[in-house]
């Protein structure tokens, strides 16, 4: 056994376990620290099949945002674990209605899915030349998936769009310095005097 | 591909060293500190008084508007990498796509400017 192939079973094992302890734990704080345990063994797979730049964006935007903001989330929610077992016995037959509908989809979906016989020539196939993993993603993206480069620039337009009109509450009556409104103020508003020393006005 | 994962062995050392020296930190305490627990030493200290609730609390919102807003922004970063990479071999066409997807995005930005998102009050 090669040392790759040793990475790939310790890679494989944490990534499965800490995805397991992610739905399994109490505390959702804790499943939030699982997941990123697994994004990171998640990451380390990508590096043994060769994708660098994937790996190292799992790492940069999946750990470094997505955690910390599912740890926002997690901590804003103020879970009340009486609270939520209260519910169980209620939500019970809906959500095993939901759950069952789930799992028959995926059950249709992996019988009814079948390997295109020419992909598993595929699999082995290197990037040509020595052209980094970066720069061989940077060659077609850009140029012949140009649509679907444009297509994601909208999907975080509205993103943004939608992240500041279902959250942005200003609070009223909160003074803010406009930096414009005071170089621009009217000389006139005030008046300057020139008063003498010990005089007073 | 074993040259490629060749470079990655002295990211390997580290990671080995550093889990090393974190888990030897975690142990020792165990093995070499005294420990005579009561139940005043282990008790919550909280500056004198008693706590007075829990320690989770509800967050502000916009600490959720931040984060996701900088996630936003990261992605957009993390597509620059391939396009400045292969720069050459994009050309011309692939500088203007770069640039609609820029533009795009400065439409958003322009907006949460304006719509003061980016104010804490």
């Amino acid at each position: 056994m090669s040392i790759a192939t040793a990475f790939f079973y310790i890679f494989a094992v944490v990534t499965i376990a800490s995805a397991i302890m992610v739905i399994t734990v109490r505390n959702p704080v804790h499943a939030v620290l699982f997941l990123i345990l697994a994004f990171f063994n998640a990451a380390g797979l990508f590096v043994l099949l060769g994708a660098e730049f994937i790996a190292m964006i799992l790492v940069i935007v999946y750990v470094g945002a997505v955690a910390v903001l599912f740890l926002f989330v997690v901590m804003m929610l103020d879970v009340d674990f009486a609270e939520l077992r209260a519910g169980y016995a209620k939500y019970l037959p809906v959500g095993g209605l939901i759950g069952a509908i789930l799992l028959a989809e995926l059950l249709l979906v992996v019988s009814a899915w079948t390997i295109a016989p020419e992909s598993a020539l595929r699999i082995g196939e290197r990037i040509p030349g020595d052209v980094t993993n970066a720069e061989a993603i940077g060659r077609v993206l850009y140029t012949r998936y140009v649509y679907f480069f444009e297509l994601s620039g909208l999907v975080l337009l509205v993103a943004m769009i939608g992240a500041i009109v279902l959250t942005l509450r200003h609070r009223e009556g909160v003074k803010r310095q406009n930096i414009g409104d005071q170089v621009a103020r009217d000389r006139t508003a005030i008046e300057i005097k020139k008063v003498e020393t010990g005089r007073g006005i | 591909m074993n040259l490629l994962l060749a470079d990655y062995l002295p990211l390997v050392i580290f990671f080995g060293v550093a889990m090393f020296i974190g888990l030897a930190l975690l142990a020792a305490p165990f093995l070499i500190a005294p420990n005579h627990p009561d139940s005043e030493k282990v008790s919550a200290y909280e500056c004198g008084f008693p706590a007075f609730d829990d320690a989770r609390m509800k967050f502000d919102i916009r600490f959720y508007l931040v984060s996701i807003l900088f996630i936003i922004f990261d992605l957009e970063v993390a597509f620059l990498f391939p396009w400045a990479i292969s720069f050459k071999e994009a050309g011309l066409f692939g500088f203007w796509s770069m640039m609609g997807f820029l533009g795009v995005l400065t439409i958003g930005f322009v907006y949460e400017w304006r719509k003061g998102a980016l104010e804490w009050d």
